[in-house]
C-alpha cells in the first residue's frame, strides 16, 4: 500500500510538471471548463431552487380558492357566499380573504397587500416582506405611507419584516388589519377578494370545487393542484429552452475535449514512448494521464461549480434570471435560498468531468499500447 | 545471460515496402563486458539492441534472458525485465523536454514507488558522479551534447540495471566528449555490468576497453571477436 501510494504522489508530481510546461494551453482550457461548468450549474441549480420556492410556496396554499366572477371578470365576493360555502358537505372552513395589488411608482414594482387579522395588527401597523424592506429602506418602526383611494396618503408604521422560509413567500407582501385594509381600497364592509375553503379530506377537493360550481353559478373554484401544473408547465418550458442552449455548448466543448485528446501531438506520443522505453507499463501511463484528467477537470469542476453558487445565492443571479425567472417585475429584489443537492452535483460531474476523461485516456492508451521501439529511432 | 536463436525481425511484413532487418541471427551474450555491435547504418544494429532490450518482439525466433524466455512474454513482464535489467542510452537521448536535470533522471524510478528520500539519494549520487549536480535544475533542453548524454546516462542507471544499452552514444560528440562517454562505460562495466553498444565509429570499436566486437551487415552477423577480459 505505501509504495502504492508513494507512486501516486510521483506520478501526480509528474503530471503537475507536465501540465506546468503546456502552461498557456491548459490554461485556456481550464477556463473554458469552468466557464461551461459555470453555466451549467448556474441553470441547475436556479431551476432547482425556483421549483423549490414554488413549492414552498404552494405548500401552506388553501386546497380550494373560490373567486367570484361577473360575467367572466373577477369581482368581490359577498359575505353571504362564505355561509353557503360552510354548508357544502366536505368544507371545514370557508374565510373570506382581503388583498390587492398596489403599485409603487418609487420602485416601479407592484406589492401584495393583504389584511391578516389573525395577526391582530393595530390599525397604525404594517408587517413587511424582506424584499420590501430592502428597496425601500425600511426597519421596524420606521413611517411608510400609502395613498389612499380617498385621496390623502396615510402613514403607517412598520411593526415587522415578515420572515420565512421561502423568501419568494413574503418578499412583496404587506401586511396591515382588515379596518386598515377596507379604508385604504374604499371597500364596504360585506365584501371580500375571495374565498378559502379547507378541505377535511383533499382527494375530495375536485368534487368540492364542483358542488361549489353548482351552489354557486358565478362563482369559480380554483384547486390548487392546478396551480402547481401551471408553475411546472411554465418551469419546464422555460428550462427545456435553457437546456437546448447548455446542450449545444456542451457538444461544443465535447469537440473541443474530444480533438484535444484525439490530436495527441507528436510531442505528446514521443513522451508516452520514451516513459515506455524507460520503464513505465500501460498502465503507468494511464494512471498518469488519469490524474492529469482529474486535476484539470476537478480544479475547472470545482470553480464553476462555486462560481455559479456563489453568483446565484449571493450575487442576485444577474446572469439568468430574465430567462428563468417569471417574477422579475413583481419582485424588485429576490434571493434564493441556498441549497446543494448531492443528486445534482453527481449529474453535473457526470456530464462534464467524465467525457473529458475518457477523451484523454483513450487516445494515451492508444500511443501507450504500441511497442516502445520507436523511442530509439528519435 | 542473453541468447538468441533464430532470431528474424521483419517490418512492414507482406506489404511492398516489406524490410527484413534481422535474419537468422543466433547469439550468445555472456554477462559482463562491454560488447559493440559495429556495421553500417541500417546494417539492423539498433534493431537487435531494441529486441535485446525487450522494447519490441522478434518477428521470428527465440531470445532468453538468464534461461527464461522473453519472446513470448506478455507485455507487462517486458516491462517489468526492462524495468529491473536494462538502461537505455538513446541515440537521440530523448530527455523529456521541459523538465529538468533531476526529473529526467528520476523518471524511469516513478513507477517503482521507492521512497523519496532513497530516491533522491540516488539521483544525487549518480549526479554527482557524472559532474551534473550543478545543473540539477537546469531545464534539459539548455544542456550541451556532452552534458544530455551524460543526463541520459544518469536515467539509465538509476534503478541500477545489470545491462546497459546504448545506442551510437558517440554519434553526436566530438572525439573528446565520445572518450569521455566511453571511460564512464568503461567504468560501468568495471562495476560488473554488461554495456551493449552499437557504433559505427570507429574511436568506440578501436577502443581497448572492448571485450567483444560483433559485426552486422545487412542484418546478419558477419563477424565476432572476443578480446581478454583483463585489456
Ligand atoms: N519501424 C521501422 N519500419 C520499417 N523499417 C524499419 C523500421 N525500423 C528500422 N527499419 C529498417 O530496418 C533496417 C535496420 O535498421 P536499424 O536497425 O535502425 O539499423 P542501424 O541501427 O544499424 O542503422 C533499416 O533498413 C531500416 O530502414
Ligand atoms: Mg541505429
Amino acid at each position: 500500500m505505501p509504495v502504492f501510494i508513494e507512486q501516486q504522489k510521483y506520478l501526480i508530481d509528474y503530471t503537475l510538471a507536465a501540465l506546468f510546461r503546456r502552461k498557456t494551453r491548459n490554461l485556456g482550457l481550464l477556463l473554458v471548463y469552468t466557464l461551461l461548468v459555470f453555466l451549467f450549474a448556474s441553470v441547475l441549480l436556479l431551476s432547482q431552487g425556483l421549483r423549490r420556492e414554488a413549492a414552498v410556496l404552494l405548500q401552506d396554499a388553501p386546497e380550494v380558492i373560490v373567486q367570484r366572477l361577473v360575467a367572466g371578470r373577477h369581482d368581490l365576493l359577498p359575505a353571504a357566499w362564505l355561509d353557503t360555502l360552510r354548508q357544502i358537505r366536505g368544507v371545514g372552513e370557508a374565510r373570506g380573504r382581503l388583498w390587492g395589488y398596489y403599485y409603487d411608482a418609487a420602485v416601479k414594482a407592484n406589492y401584495t397587500v393583504m389584511a391578516a387579522p389573525e395577526r391582530k395588527l393595530a390599525d397604525d401597523r404594517i408587517l413587511i416582506g424582506a424584499a420590501l424592506a430592502r428597496v425601500r429602506q425600511l426597519g421596524i418602526g420606521d413611517g411608510f405611507s400609502l395613498r389612499a383611494a380617498s385621496g390623502p396618503p396615510v402613514l403607517f408604521k412598520v411593526a415587522g419584516v415578515l420572515e420565512f422560509s421561502s423568501e419568494l413567500l413574503s418578499a412583496d407582501l404587506l401586511l396591515l388589519s382588515e379596518t386598515s385594509f377596507r379604508t385604504l381600497f374604499q371597500l364596504p364592509p360585506a365584501l371580500y377578494t375571495d374565498a378559502v375553503l379547507a378541505v377535511r379530506n383533499p382527494r375530495e377537493a375536485a368534487m368540492i370545487a364542483q358542488k361549489t360550481a353548482l351552489a354557486l353559478p358565478s362563482s369559480r373554484p380554483i384547486l390548487r393542484s392546478e396551480i402547481l401544473r401551471t408553475y411546472d408547465t411554465v418551469f419546464d418550458w422555460r428550462e427545456g429552452i435553457t437546456f437546448l442552449c447548455l446542450g449545444s455548448l456542451l457538444l461544443a466543448f465535447l469537440i473541443l475535449a474530444w480533438d484535444k485528446a484525439a490530436g495527441l501531438s507528436a510531442e505528446e506520443k514521443r513522451e508516452i514512448g520514451i516513459l515506455k522505453a524507460i520503464g513505465w507499463e500501460t498502465g503507468d501511463i494511464l494512471r498518469m494521464k488519469l490524474w492529469e484528467g482529474l486535476l484539470l477537470s476537478l480544479s475547472a469542476f470545482l470553480a464553476g461549480y462555486l462560481l455559479a453558487w456563489w453568483q446565484l445565492f449571493h450575487g442576485g443571479a444577474k446572469l439568468f434570471s430574465p430567462l428563468l425567472k417569471g417574477w422579475a417585475v413583481l419582485y424588485p429584489d429576490f434571493q434564493l435560498t441556498p441549497t446543494v443537492d448531492i443528486t445534482q452535483i453527481l449529474i453535473l460531474l457526470a456530464v462534464t468531468v467524465l467525457p473529458y476523461i475518457v477523451a484523454t485516456l483513450i487516445p494515451s492508451w492508444r500511443a501507450a499500447i504500441a511497442d516502445p521501439d520507436a523511442a530509439m529511432r528519435g | 545471460m542473453i541468447e538468441l536463436q533464430w532470431v528474424n525481425k521483419v517490418f512492414n511484413q507482406d506489404q511492398p515496402n516489406e524490410c527484413r532487418a534481422l535474419r537468422e541471427v543466433n547469439l550468445r551474450l555472456e554477462r559482463g563486458g562491454i560488447i559493440v555491435f559495429k556495421g553500417p547504418s541500417g546494417s539492423g544494429k539498433t534493431t537487435l539492441l531494441t529486441l535485446i532490450g525487450c522494447l519490441a518482439r522478434p518477428t521470428s525466433g527465440r531470445i532468453t534472458l538468464d534461461g527464461r524466455l522473453l519472446s513470448n512474454l506478455p507485455e507487462r513482464f517486458l516491462t517489468q525485465a526492462r524495468r529491473h535489467t536494462f538502461g537505455f542510452v538513446f541515440q537521440q537521448f530523448n530527455l523529456i523536454r521541459g523538465l529538468t536535470v533531476l526529473d529526467n533522471v528520476l523518471l524511469p524510478a516513478y513507477p517503482l514507488g521507492r521512497s523519496y528520500r532513497d530516491l533522491h539519494q540516488a539521483a544525487q549520487q549518480v549526479l554527482e558522479k557524472f559532474g551534473l549536480l550543478a545543473k540539477a535544475t537546469n531545464k534539459v533542453e539548455w544542456l550541451s551534447g556532452g552534458e544530455a548524454q551524460r543526463v541520459a546516462l544518469a536515467r539509465a542507471l538509476i534503478n541500477d540495471p545489470a545491462i546497459v544499452i546504448a545506442d551510437e552514444p558517440t554519434a553526436n560528440l566530438d572525439s573528446t566528449l565520445s572518450r569521455e562517454v566511453l571511460a564512464l562505460l568503461g567504468e560501468l562495466a568495471t562495476q560488473g555490468r554488461t554495456v551493449l553498444i552499437s557504433s559505427h565509429d570507429p574511436l568506440v570499436f578501436e577502443s581497448a576497453r572492448v571485450n567483444r566486437l560483433i559485426e552486422l551487415r545487412d542484418g546478419q552477423i558477419v563477424g565476432d571477436s572476443c578480446f581478454s577480459k583483463d585489456a
